[in-house]
């Protein structure tokens, strides 16, 4: 998921001449080998989930989804992703604004420590937060004094959720920010414009495709975390189980077209993102008919 | 004095870009800051506006310190070298913004807009995004967004550098009439010294962060104080024994030391052509360049090269010919101060007294 792959096929760029194509046999084997490789790889193993999923009839699929632990994890991973998407959304573009546009020290820094989750496995980012607040933990003490419970429970699911997918949003924006530089806020400094007025009217509008695409990606992860949130939520069907950790349980009890019903929802909202994904970067595509400025956007 | 500018520094880790740079403006002047690219114009036209701040020194609009005075209050127009335009609104948001952000009245706001529109010739293209518009185009949304809040200062980082050869000479015109009619003070930043020479009414000279000289185009072309001036403004060769040159060669202070000659200051030519072959040295032809509205020649006379000019009217001479070279003047320079010495063998030889 780290590296996110964007493409901006555009006609003119499908159109080459001959002497720097390929012949068509050539094209051809590409192709086929390309397919047949994403048809057992990806499209397979997809369809086989809805092929389970409705293996026992639709009835089964609809008491599977409608299973109040299934509704219950449906609501929680949405909950979650509810916090911690907007969590990242604000911090992602503060750090992107921060290196992009202004000289402080300590910005390398910043750069590396964005990446940090990324680096990290997850399950260790789920251990990082039980050894902090944790019965053992440093603040587990003081924390069970206070009556505050965070570990399997709803804040370690979301802390740990939003440590995961922290870098998604910042991530895309930094590349295009750093590209389109501080002249336009510049400009609008010299015309009297003051810092929300420049952010509102001049930055946003112009990073809002970018931003969106973050944001759809960062919520992908949010939804579909498992390793941390296995760690930090305790398993108690009905609370703290998420959409993937329920999926999981369910197969562990061999209830596989339960699983795969539950599985199918995930599916469908990976499938959304997609869409919503595919729409944004046709739009963001469209905004620049003559191509000027592609290559700034998402330079992955 | 409108602006005034008083021993300004501004360091950028281990890069002095402007060091201790004094001068004054007066009003309604359009000011050609030149010099070599690095040099410091850029960065000493952003300080004007508040862009960028000095490290010692002060700035003073209409006699009052601005230093501490953000950008947004200083009453300046800006036009930025690659435009800045708003990419995601349409010409006529990107002239409205400065009003809009003031949240100027509606009517206000039109009037100002449609005013600006037919100054700059947009009329028509209020709706057209940036990316939809020509290079000059785009430079003239730029100078009418700049002006929309009417400041009293334009300032103009190369405004023309990245537009083709001829639309930039016609713009050049264009601008220098625009701001004449409004008679606002402006300061531009070029590289280009036809572009300054042509422009201004007065010209800053800055090289490595300092002010070599500040003058109308024409002092500072036939007076350059500065050993910088004289080899950076005019199409000039350093010459680096004009102790051989003849009619210089009892000028005891050139000795060890260099000189610049201009193209202009050197006649060459068969015998016959010339009009003190006593003061001419013998020379000969090296290259001819054709330069579209003339000749240039390379000459060698000596041990030093020089430049000079040749009409196209006139014989053509060919590399190898042998020629006279008459030198009529040279600008002896030193570290500090570039001074000019005529000929003193160009005097008529048969001097007719009426």
């Amino acid at each position: 998921m780290a590296g996110a792959i964007t493409t901006h096929l555009s006609d003119k760029a499908s159109i080459r001449p001959k002497h720097t194509n390929e012949s068509p046999v050539v094209r051809v084997v590409l192709t086929v080998v390309a397919l047949l490789f994403l048809g057992l790889i990806v499209v397979l193993p997809l369809a086989s989930v809805f092929v389970e999923a409705f293996k026992r009839g639709a009835d089964v699929y609809v008491a599977s989804i409608t299973d109040p632990d299934a509704v219950s994890a449906l609501k929680l991973t949405l909950l979650t992703a509810l916090i911690a998407v907007p969590l990242n959304t604000i911090f992602g573009v503060a750090a992107a604004w921060a290196i992009s546009k202004f000289r402080f020290r300590g910005k390398n820094l910043l750069i590396t420590l964005i990446d940090l989750p990324f680096a990290v496995s997850p399950v260790i980012a789920g251990l990082i937060f039980i050894l902090m607040f944790g019965a053992q933990g440093w603040f587990g003490p003081w924390l069970d004094d206070h009556n505050i419970q965070i570990m399997f429970a709803l804040p370690g699911i979301v802390l740990a959720t939003t440590f995961v997918t922290f870098p998604f949003v910042a991530r895309e924006l930094l590349p295009l920010m750093q590209a389109q530089g501080i002249q336009e806020e510049e400009a609008a400094a010299s015309l009297g414009a003051k810092g929300w007025q420049i952010f509102w009217r001049v930055t946003l509008p112009n990073i809002k495709w970018g931003l969106l695409y973050g944001i759809i990606l960062c919520n992908a992860r949010a939804m579909g975390e498992f390793g941390a949130v296995s760690v930090v939520s305790g398993h108690i069907r009905g609370e703290t189980n998420t959409l993937p950790l329920h999926v999981e349980i369910l197969y562990n009890e061999y209830q596989f077209s339960a699983s795969f019903a539950v599985a199918s929802l995930l599916v469908l909202l990976a499938v959304l993102t997609l869409v919503v994904k595919t729409f944004v970067e046709w739009k963001t595509a469209q905004r620049e008919p003559d191509g000027e400025r592609s290559g700034e956007q998402h330079a992955h | 004095m409108h602006i005034e500018v008083k021993h300004v520094s501004k360091t950028f880790g281990t890069h002095k870009a402007v060091s201790d740079v004094s001068f004054g403006i007066e009003r309604g002047k359009l000011i050609g800051l030149l010099g070599p690219s690095g040099g410091g114009k850029s960065t000493l036209l952003r300080i004007l506006a508040g862009l960028e701040s000095p490290d010692s020194g002060d700035v003073y609009i209409n006699g009052k310190r601005v230093n501490d005075v953000p950008p947004q209050q200083r009453g300046i127009g800006f036009v930025f070298q690659n435009y800045a335009l708003f990419k995601h609104m349409n010409v006529y948001d990107n002239i409205a913004f400065g009003l809009t952000i003031r949240k100027a009245d509606k009517k206000e706001i039109t009037a100002r807009v449609e005013e600006l529109l037919d100054l700059t010739g947009l009329r028509g293209f209020e709706r057209r995004y940036p990316h939809q518009l020509s290079g000059g185009q785009r430079q003239r949304v730029a100078f009418a967004r700049a002006l929309a809040p009417r400041p009293e200062l334009l300032l103009l980082d190369e405004p023309f550098a990245a537009i083709d050869a001829k639309v930039r000479k016609e713009l050049r015109t264009w601008l220098k009439q625009l701001i004449a009619t409004i008679g606002i003070t402006s300061v531009f930043v070029t590289h280009d010294q036809d572009e300054a020479v042509e422009v201004a009414d007065e010209m800053l000279i800055v090289q490595q962060g300092r002010l070599e000289q500040q003058g109308p185009p024409l002092a500072v072309y036939t007076a350059p104080q500065t050993a910088f001036v004289a080899s950076f403004i005019g199409h000039s060769s350093v010459i680096e024994k004009p102790q051989l040159l003849r009619g210089f060669e009892h000028r005891a202070e050139l000795n060890g030391g260099r000189a610049i000659i201009r193209p202009e200051f050197v006649e060459v030519g068969r015998e016959r052509e010339i009009a003190y072959p006593s003061a001419a040295a013998k020379g000969t032809i090296r290259h001819v360049f054709f330069r579209g509205a003339h000749l240039e020649l390379d000459v060698q006379v000596g041990d030093n090269r020089v430049s000079a000019y040749r009409s196209l009217d006139q014989e053509p001479l060919k590399p190898g010919e042998e020629v006279y070279v008459l030198i009529h003047r040279l600008y002896h320079i030193t570290d500090q101060s570039a001074v000019m010495l005529e000929n003193p063998l160009k005097v008529d030889p048969l001097p007719v007294h009426i």
